[in-house]
């Protein structure tokens, strides 16, 4: 019975030290936040590229902070946050109070983000956000620049170049189908999941389609769940359109390539798919959604001389391509440089710091706005656009795009059912 | 375009009758309202997903034995969830909401949020007086329609179908008259289950699998027994085809507010219930039963 008692009450002091036990390292380690959505890709992303650029600083010997060098310990915060705002809510109380990290790195969800962001300023605590794409986010920082001087946004880029992209790649795809299959006016129809983030590209599209040389042939809105677009497909075809100029980031993505794959629908599809961003999307489509082209943030090109060694590992590492939320790699380091600098772990030290920042990052040159925002352009961080071709998901944009090709790219392939619908 | 309509209409209506009759069998006989009957739907979509993927085993086999495994999960679970609480019906239904999240939480453990798929057993596309219809469609269809066909012969040409039938119609009766009603109930569960995993097995290859698409089936189902009739049979049967027909018509006619398809299905239902509160093929008032 003794024994049964000791051995009782090491087990119960063992669960005292984990418990209260991150508490008693403030002193000597980094402690970073890892939100989002833990079960779901992009917070499995979040957390991959974290890891992986935490796994690099401490098997270099840690972060040098003045004469001491500290390991970066990496904390897990499931947001939720595609489930429930508040629970959202609750991860970054819990890793602020509770877990007292010293930064937080990730988000999703405008909506949660907007959110954790105030209790983030609230505490203090520097957010490098990697996931949501909202102006509002930094839009912040310009109007209230002492409360919310601690939020810095590291991927996607600014949903307003965003859509600038997104357009770019419409433009360079009907431009290919004009000259290749000697179409006079290009004809296009609009696929938008209905969700908020999809209102202003419609609204867009259709007023600048038109000055772009294009015509609008309709604008279909399916559910982002929608399990089959056969009626919507059917009805694209009839209308005549060249090309889908699709804006998914849900399930639907992939509903819409399977069904346009096996369909065959003489039109190419492009946009923003963010299903097709991952590389689960050929397998999920059975290998229909190949020709699919959408947005995307990483791609196996050479970016930057980090790209591709960045690529490599994370593949090796966790059997899969980045997303673009796997920016918290490039947020972890631009984090640990600013400590060194700075020699102190103080925001307030670090903030100035990390204005000046100036990285050859995995998804392109980071450098921050006066919003706090990443800058977007050649020579920047441009983002990329992707097309699967074959099972492989190819880098085609930036190709020969005001002079700038990165190494590795390959022409856009129009998907060859198009071609022999038209050359006939 | 109509036969589009008509092509789509036919696949989802006969994929929700297949998902209501189950529903509408196991509430009819054993007065069960079984929130997790969709969520055993995902639940045999993800068996077959991972024997395709992770086992190796070809589709054509996966799905009869996800339909079994699901099956046979479904009575086990009736034994140790359902079964000591039956007498308490607002019990049950809050038992088998609890079983459905605990499935959806273990998917979700399990494979995470990834959308996942499995490839068409037939592939390419049929065209039909013009219109393109894929070949994975067209077998859905068939098979759903002979499934329909055969759960309809197992309830009006077998033994154990006339036991069903007069459990339903009066459990106390056909108690007296020497049937083992809780050894039915145990049987309906089962069967209605399989139902389920049918359709599950049946809509794999079109749809994406994650672990929330239960949902959406499970709203349409309810709207679906309510709108035939609780308890009806019949009444699921034709209200699958109407709330399906309408939800295909929503994206034909409407392709700026195809979002808008499950609300206007339901507008339906709520009108049908205005007009008539018993439902198409309900009675009016539960002592007539």
């Amino acid at each position: 019975m003794k024994k049964r008692n000791v051995v009782l009450s090491m087990l119960l002091a063992i669960c005292l030290v984990a418990t209260f036990g991150f508490s008693a390292w403030g002193g000597e380690v980094i402690k970073i936040g890892v939100i989002g959505p833990m079960q779901f890709t992009q917070g499995e992303g979040h957390w991959n590229g974290a890891t992986l650029a935490a796994e690099e600083i401490n098997a270099k010997g840690g972060v040098q902070v003045g004469d001491k060098n500290l390991p970066i310990v990496l904390i897990k915060v499931d947001s939720n946050e595609f489930v429930s705002l508040p629970d959202a809510t609750n991860a970054v109380e819990l890793a602020t109070s509770r877990y007292k990290v010293n930064y937080l790195v990730g988000g999703f969800r405008t909506e949660a983000v907007l959110v954790m962001q105030d209790i983030a300023m609230d505490n203090k605590t520097i957010f490098i956000g990697c996931g949501a794409a909202h102006p509002k986010l930094c839009g912040k920082v310009k109007a209230d620049y002492d409360r919310y001087k601690y939020w810095f946004r590291v991927t996607p880029i600014n949903s307003r170049f965003l859509v600038k992209v997104d357009f770019i790649l419409l433009g360079m795809v009907a431009k290919i189908m004009a000259k290749q299959l000697n179409i006079p006016k290009i004809k296009v129809a609009i696929v938008a999941e209905k969700a908020v983030w999809c209102d202003p590209i419609v609204g867009i599209a259709e007023k600048n389609l038109p000055k772009m040389g294009m015509e609008v042939v309709g604008v279909w809105r399916p559910s982002p769940v929608a399990t089959d677009v056969t009626a919507e497909l059917s009805a694209i075809q009839s209308s005549g359109a060249h090309i889908v100029f699709t804006s998914f980031s849900s399930s639907v993505g992939i509903t819409f390539a399977k069904q346009w794959g096996e369909l065959k629908v003489p039109a190419a599809a492009v946009g923003i798919n963010v299903e097709a961003q991952k590389d689960g999307f050929w397998a999920a489509t059975s290998g229909k959604g190949n020709y699919t082209l959408t947005i995307n943030t990483y791609g196996r090109v050479k970016i930057t001389d980090q790209t591709i060694d960045f690529f490599d590992k994370y593949r090796k590492k966790f059997k899969e391509a980045p997303n673009y939320t796997a920016g918290t790699y490039d947020a972890v380091y631009i984090l640990a440089e600013a400590i060194t600098k700075a020699g102190s772990l103080n925001p307030d030290k670090l903030v100035p710091v990390i204005e000046k920042t100036d990285r050859t990052g995995a998804s392109g040159r980071i450098v921050f706005d006066q919003t706090h925002d990443v800058t977007w352009g050649p020579g920047y961080v441009t983002s990329v656009g992707t097309q699967w071709q074959n099972g492989k998901n190819m880098v085609v944009w930036p190709y020969n795009w005001k002079g700038l090709t990165y190494e590795g790219a390959v022409p856009y392939l129009l998907p060859p059912w198009v071609v022999s619908h038209y050359k006939k | 375009m109509i036969q589009n309509i008509i092509i789509n209409g036919l696949i989802n209506g006969s994929i929700y009758a297949l998902l209501a009759i189950g529903f509408s069998l196991v509430f009819g006989v054993a007065r069960i309202v079984n929130i997790a009957h969709t969520a055993f739907y995902m639940l045999a979509a993800y068996v077959i997903y991972v024997g395709f993927h992770y086992l190796g085993i070809s589709p054509y086999v996966a799905m009869p034995l996800a339909i079994i495994i699901v099956g046979l999960l479904s009575v086990v679970c009736y034994k140790l969830f359902i079964n000591p609480i039956r007498e308490h019906e607002a019990a049950v239904l809050i038992a088998t909401i609890a079983l459905a999240m605990v499935i959806q939480e273990a998917l979700l453990i399990g494979f995470g949020g990834h959308y996942l798929g499995v490839p068409p057993l037939v592939s390419g596309y049929s065209t039909i007086a013009g219109v393109k219809v894929t070949n994975q469609h067209l077998l859905a269809l068939g098979v759903a329609i002979l499934a329909l066909v055969g759960a309809w012969a197992l309830l009006m040409k077998t033994r154990l179908g006339l036991a069903l039938r007069a459990t339903a119609q009066d459990r106390e009766v056909a108690n007296l008259m020497g049937m083992n009603e809780a050894r039915v109930a145990m049987l309906t569960m089962g069967i209605s289950v399989m139902l389920a995993a049918l359709a599950g097995a049946i809509v794999v290859p079109l749809f994406v699998l994650d672990p929330h698409m239960w949902m959406h089936p499970l709203i349409m189902m309810l709207a679906i027994v309510v709108l035939g009739g609780l308890g009806s049979m019949k009444g699921s049967f034709i209200g699958s085809y109407i709330l399906a027909f309408a939800e295909v018509l929503v994206v034909f006619l409407l392709p700026m507010g195809a979002y808008l398809k499950g609300s206007v299905a339901l507008s339906i239902m709520i009108l049908v219930l205005l007009i008539r509160p018993e439902g198409l093929f309900g009675v009016a008032f539960e002592e007539e039963r």
